[in-house]
Parts: structure tokens; sequence; C-alpha cells
């Protein structure tokens, strides 16, 4: 009989990632504040990227789990990339 | 000896919140390729947003998600006590960000913005294509919640029962994915509609 061993996370390590989260928040709606035309939408995808990458590795324990589950997370991810690619190509460029 | 696999489990539900990621992944190409039709329309329509409703809506799920994971290091600990109260504060917060809801898309209603109204007709194509989505984007992701509740309240009573234990509490490891799933979605939907002004 094997025991694994059991990862856990400690409360103070949720605390961070809730702060720096709230945070991120904060920063993204201060930044609509100052009109970047088309930069806005930008930075606020990656604000939003940024804290939905904290979300899955510390929420969701991806950091934790065995490699398996990162592997089939970002295979998901490349395939809804290459949908994006392919539809955004056919309506930029037809 | 029983037999059970929390990996399995475990691997069970991510495959079931990929098939959640692209549903909601379609409906966000949707809105990049509107949006990009008739960037302009989205800019005014996004003004009858309540920016502050969202963004209070984005603290408290945020919190709700932070409260949902201490309440699995509680259960780790052997606390149950402390993870129904957390789970509870998480449920809370979902009654919170329903109440927020109810009282944004009911403004929406009142003044006649909602699809299919008189005003609606009125509108450009572009703006009717906004509040479409919105109305569509949002009500999905809210319908996640309540589902997302439903299942973390199953779980509070459990963990109250103490069938969930330090010993076996993939259960709560589940419910707890799926809210996150809801907090993820929420993440890209609140700069995407309500920050765009």
């Amino acid at each position: 009989m094997h025991t694994e061993t059991v990862h856990i996370t400690p409360y103070r390590t949720h605390a961070w990632v809730l702060i720096t989260l709230l945070a991120l928040t904060f920063v993204t709606i201060t930044v609509t504040w100052i009109d970047l035309s088309a930069l806005t939408v930008a930075i606020a995808l990656l604000i939003a990227s940024v804290k939905a990458y904290i979300v899955l590795t510390y929420f969701m324990h991806l950091k934790f789990e065995s490699s398996l589950f990162r592997v089939f997370v970002i295979m998901v991810l490349a395939i809804y990339v290459l949908v994006i690619l392919f539809t955004l190509s056919d309506y930029l460029f037809r | 000896m029983e037999h059970r696999d929390d990996i399995g489990a475990k691997l069970g539900m991510w495959v079931f919140i990929f098939t959640e990621i692209l549903l909601f992944g379609g409906l966000f190409l949707v809105y990049a390729i509107m949006r990009s039709s008739y960037s302009v329309e989205f800019h005014q329509a996004a003004h009858h947003l309540n920016a502050f409703i969202g963004s209070i809506n984005t603290v408290v799920l945020l919190l709700s998600s932070a409260t949902v994971a201490m309440s699995i290091t509680a259960v780790q600990k052997g606390n149950n006590k402390l993870a129904v109260i957390l789970l509870f504060i998480t449920l809370l917060c979902a009654a919170v960000f329903m109440v927020n809801k109810y009282f944004e898309w009911g403004h929406k209603i009142h003044i006649g913005l909602y699809p299919g109204s008189d005003l609606m007709l009125t509108l450009s194509h572009g703006q009717v294509m906004f509040f479409s989505l919105y109305y569509f984007m949002t009500g999905l992701h809210m319908f996640h919640l309540v589902v997302g509740g439903i299942i973390l309240t199953i779980v509070m009573v459990k963990v109250h029962r103490g069938t969930i234990n330090p010993g076996r509490y993939v259960l709560l490891e589940n419910g707890g994915l799926y809210w996150h799933l809801v907090d993820l979605i929420w993440i890209f939907l609140f700069p995407l509609l309500y920050l765009i002004t």
C-alpha cells in the first residue's frame, strides 16, 4: 500500500493570492480611466490572463497536481488559441 | 478495503471544465469578432453598464474563491467547523453577487433595455449585438453560479456531517474547482463587458 503525500496549501498563501488578485483588479479598473485607446483592451486582457494564471495555479491547485493535469490544460488552451487564430484569419483576410 | 480513485475523479472534473472553457471560449470568440466589426457601437452600448456594480461583483467573487480554497486547507487539517464557516461565506458572496445582478438587470429591463424590447429595436445592429452578448454571457455565467451554489451547499452539509473529512475530501476539491471556473470566466467577462467605455 502506498501513501501519497498530500500538499496542504497554507491559509497564508491563499490570503496572499487573494490580495494579489484584488490588486490586479484595481489596476485593471484604474487603467481604463486613462485613455490608451487600442492599448486599453490589450492591457485589460493581459491582466485578466495573469489573474487566470494565478487562479489556475494556486486556487485550482495545478501547481501541486501531477504534471498530467498541466499538460491537459495547456493542450486545451492550445486548441482554443488555434480556433481563435483560424477564425480571425478568416475574418480579417477574406 | 474501499476502492476509490481521487486523481481519476479530479481528472474527470477537469475534462468537464475543459468543455466549459470551450463553451465560453466560443462566446468570447463571437464577442471578439463582433467587437472588431462594431467597435464604436460596443463603446457606446457599454456606457449603459454599471462598472461600479461590476467591480463590486468582481471583488465578491474573488473573495468567495479564496474562502473555498481555504476550506480545503481547513478540512485537510481536520478543522471541519472552520471549513463550514468558510463555505458559508462563499455562499453568502454568491448571494451578494446575485442580488447585485438582480438590481443591475432590473434597472436595464426597467428602462427598456432587454432583447426584443421596443427601445432595442431603435438601436443600431452593433449595440443590439452588444446587449445580446451581455445578457447571454452574464446570464449563462449566472446560471453556473447558481449550480455552483447548489453544489457547494451539498458539500457544506457533507463537511458538517463529517462525510467529507481529512481522509476523503475529493468532492470538496471538485466543487471548489467548479467554483473557481465560475470565477475564472468572470475574470474575463468583467473587463471585456464593463470596462470598454
